[in-house]
């Protein structure tokens, strides 16, 4: 097994969280994990993206080559394109269509959309939406990092157990929200292939 | 104890999944750390943070609190090994400058307790102002350098190195870069921490005291300790010379480099590959390479330290040398595993596998679109954050003036040169705000400011108030405090409650010395301040308060 993600996003939007939880799982499985993520000044609002690469066997490099990456995981549809160029020709991208606006020159919206559904594997939808409905706004990570489970090679059990562990310290109430998110997010992903 | 064994990672050990920098943390703590000391800094940050967090560490209650400085925190891990203790100190590689006088001269005391010199270095500059190779500071102190290539030789090095600063008695460096301090794998850690050292003094007092006589006596002695240390990284666990049966070409791969040249050969690499990370680099294992290969491929983080050694000042190497004098690898940004792997293709053309076919055909054919439609998105000061509005006060105090200058400074208010604000002119290192501001008040320049946040004005900022107090220098000095180091994510900032008191300690004349809330409502309040102090023909500071909207958010949860 190997599966080589680029998880992508705001500063403050939560992708650290989605490889937290991933990294967990993958201790529980046995499998070998690199994780590279970005701290400091790229916090602030600026783009955010993190290297997380799985695998059954020893993994050389904390960066993921070009050309090589099986999953794209973005919050955030112009930071999917943003990373692009690290998709394979096999690969997914599992984005949110919702953008993020904290810049005013944040391109057209529909020109965005229009691209990424050009590629081959596309997994696109509004996921603050499916969040405010079946959890929390803040929740919306969760919904993406199910929209992405049915291409990772984890079971959903034990990402689940990964979202009970990360989010355990917070309450009960915490661990229920963000699995129900984590559920939604994967139905509609399974309902869309 | 044989200290030169590789680790045994057998099942007795806990695996544990682990930032770069926590695992060396954890690391220290398992081989009886008894202190570490550290200024905040990307990527070196997280290191200390975790020594405060640990279990064991709290439970023998291991010093952990920040310095105010990088030179500070060096001086106080050095006293702490004169009294025969293991200790570390932490910085980013920049920090390293102002800790060089510290550091460069506790080769010369040497160590007693082991005591490790953490410097993380950023190529690309991810949240830096330089690239600069703490490699380079090793060499010129001339004290060993362990660079790890993987989260678990972080961990372990801890150990190693500690043992190799107690065995030769000098403080040993460890250079980690951003991409290892900031990534997480499984670590194999010890279930137990080692006992802490007991208290024991230096065996060779009069080395600890670098008047002349003594310092030349320990000068022959740091020389004549070379071969030693030398001695040390041929026979190093760390340093691996490996086979390869395509003698064409030999590869010297440093640090996390190595892990970028494994990538490209996921069924082993053919050529002969020599790892290094440990220095003074091993004469022995590079001569044993280059009498087995053709040519040579070097691979290393950061500047082109082994490089430029290997080549000499006449490059003339008994090898051809590739790397990143010869563009063969970039010389700017940090390493990435195609920069490798293209580097390797031009040594070796026959390696050209699948490299275009891995550029997809619907991706290509949007190259134009994607450059239209992917923007840059810069880091931005958060929306409730004080120096947002200090800033914009200070530009409409500034309005008026033909050409008024603002000195600016590190933290976070360095994002006031970005737009919408504009408001900086400069930035160069941490506390220059003030100093600077001083030369240009002193060359004439009118209104001449200075904006400093509250941990970087006690880091290095409060010598240079002394200059402009004493000459009491017409110019305005802006401490935006936030009672925090901000843009690290938030720790304690050792000047909290009390500027005011350290800038009249200094001797500021108290009725220059005005405190104002830097909130949207105090706008005017805070711009006819300004422009009062502008008018002042002398030093002014307006310490202009506001907790920081992250730390404020997270008290605000605590409750």
């Amino acid at each position: 097994m190997k599966c080589d993600i680029i998880l992508a996003g705001v500063g403050g939007q939560g992708i650290l969280s989605i490889a937290t939880i991933l990294g967990a799982a993958a201790l529980r499985d046995n499998l070998h994990l690199k994780q590279a993520e970005v701290h400091g000044m790229s916090q602030r609002g600026g783009d955010v993206m993190s290297c997380l690469r799985l695998s059954s066997s020893p993994i050389a490099s904390d960066l993921i080559p070009t050309g090589k990456a099986d999953l794209i995981v973005a919050l955030e549809p112009m930071e999917a394109l943003r990373h692009i160029g690290w998709l394979s020709p096999q690969g997914r991208v599992v984005t949110s269509t919702v953008p993020f606006v904290n810049i005013p020159n944040y391109p057209d919206r529909e020109k965005i959309l229009g691209l990424l559904s050009r590629l081959p594997n596309v997994t696109a939808f509004d996921m603050e939406e499916v969040a405010k409905a079946k959890a929390t706004l803040r929740a919306s990570n969760m919904v993406l990092l199910g929209a992405a489970a049915p291409y990772i090679d984890l079971s959903p059990e034990k990402i689940e157990a990964g979202i009970e562990t990360i989010f355990s310290p917070k309450g009960e109430k915490m661990v229920q929200t963000n699995i129900a998110a984590f559920r939604a997010g994967r139905e509609i992903a399974l309902s869309l292939q | 104890m044989n200290e030169n064994k590789p680790t045994d990672h057998s099942a007795s050990k806990v695996m544990k999944l682990l930032l770069g920098d926590e695992a060396l943390a954890l690391g220290a703590i398992n081989a009886g750390l008894s202190g570490a000391y550290a200024y905040p800094g990307t990527p070196s940050t997280e290191i200390l943070e975790f020594v405060q967090a640990d279990p064991t560490a709290r439970e023998r209650g291991l010093h952990s609190h920040w310095s105010s400085n990088e030179k500070t925190a060096v001086e106080e891990a050095l006293g702490m090994s004169f009294c025969g203790k293991r200790s570390m100190v932490s910085m980013k590689h920049v920090g390293l400058n102002v800790a060089a006088d510290a550091f460069v001269n506790s080769a010369m005391t040497g160590a007693n307790g082991g005591m490790l010199v953490i410097s993380a270095d950023d190529p690309s500059m991810h949240s830096s102002q330089n690239e600069q190779d703490s490699r380079f500071y090793a060499r010129f102190a001339m004290t060993p350098c362990l660079e790890p290539s993987s989260q678990q030789e972080a961990y372990d090095m801890a150990a190693y190195g500690f043992g190799l600063s107690e065995r030769l008695r000098i403080p040993v460096m460890v250079r980690l870069v951003t991409r290892l301090s900031h990534s997480r794998a499984q670590v194999a850690t010890e279930n137990i921490a080692a006992p802490e050292n007991d208290l024991t003094y230096p065996a060779n007092p009069r080395q600890w005291v670098l008047m002349p006589g003594n310092s030349r006596v320990r000068y022959r002695e740091l020389i004549a300790d070379q071969a030693k240390m030398e001695e040390e990284s041929a026979n190093s666990p760390f340093n691996r010379l490996t086979g390869g049966e395509n003698s064409s070409l030999g590869i010297i791969a440093s640090g996390i480099a190595y892990n970028y040249v494994m990538e490209c050969f996921p069924e082993g690499c053919p050529f002969p590959v020599l790892k290094i990370s440990q220095y003074p680099l091993p004469k022995r294992l590079i001569s044993e390479l280059f009498a087995k290969i053709d040519r040579v491929l070097i691979a290393e983080e950061g500047q082109p330290v082994i490089e430029e050694m290997l080549r000499g000042l006449l490059d003339t190497p008994s090898r051809p040398i590739l790397g990143k004098l010869d563009g063969y690898l970039p010389r700017t940004g940090e390493l990435t595993p195609d920069s490798v792997m293209e580097a390797l293709v031009k040594a070796m053309p026959s390696l050209k596998t699948d490299i275009e076919e891995k550029v997809d055909n619907a991706i290509a054919s949007m190259r134009e679109e994607l450059k239209e439609l992917v923007v840059a998105r810069p880091p931005a000061l958060c929306q409730g954050c004080g120096h947002r509005d200090v800033y914009a006060a200070l530009n409409a105090a500034l309005e008026n003036y033909s050409n008024p200058k603002v000195f600016g400074d590190i933290g976070c208010y360095t994002l006031g040169w970005l737009s919408p604000f504009n408001a900086i002119d400069t930035c160069l290192d941490m506390g220059a705000s003030i100093t600077m501001a001083k030369g240009a008040a002193d060359a004439g320049q009118h209104p001449s400011v200075a904006i400093i946040g509250d941990s970087t004005f006690t880091h290095s900022g409060m010598t240079g108030l002394l200059d402009a107090i004493n000459e009491d220098t017409p110019m305005t000095v802006i401490i935006s405090d936030n009672l925090t180091t901000g843009m690290t994510g938030g720790q304690d900032s050792q000047g909290t409650g009390k500027l005011e008191q350290i800038c009249l300690g200094l001797g500021a004349d108290p009725s220059h010395v005005n405190t104002i809330d830097s909130l949207p409502k105090t706008f005017e309040e805070m711009k006819a301040l300004f422009l009062k102090e502008f008018d002042h023909k002398g030093l002014s500071v307006i310490v202009a308060r506001r907790e920081c909207i992250q730390t404020a958010r997270r008290h605000a949860k605590k409750g």
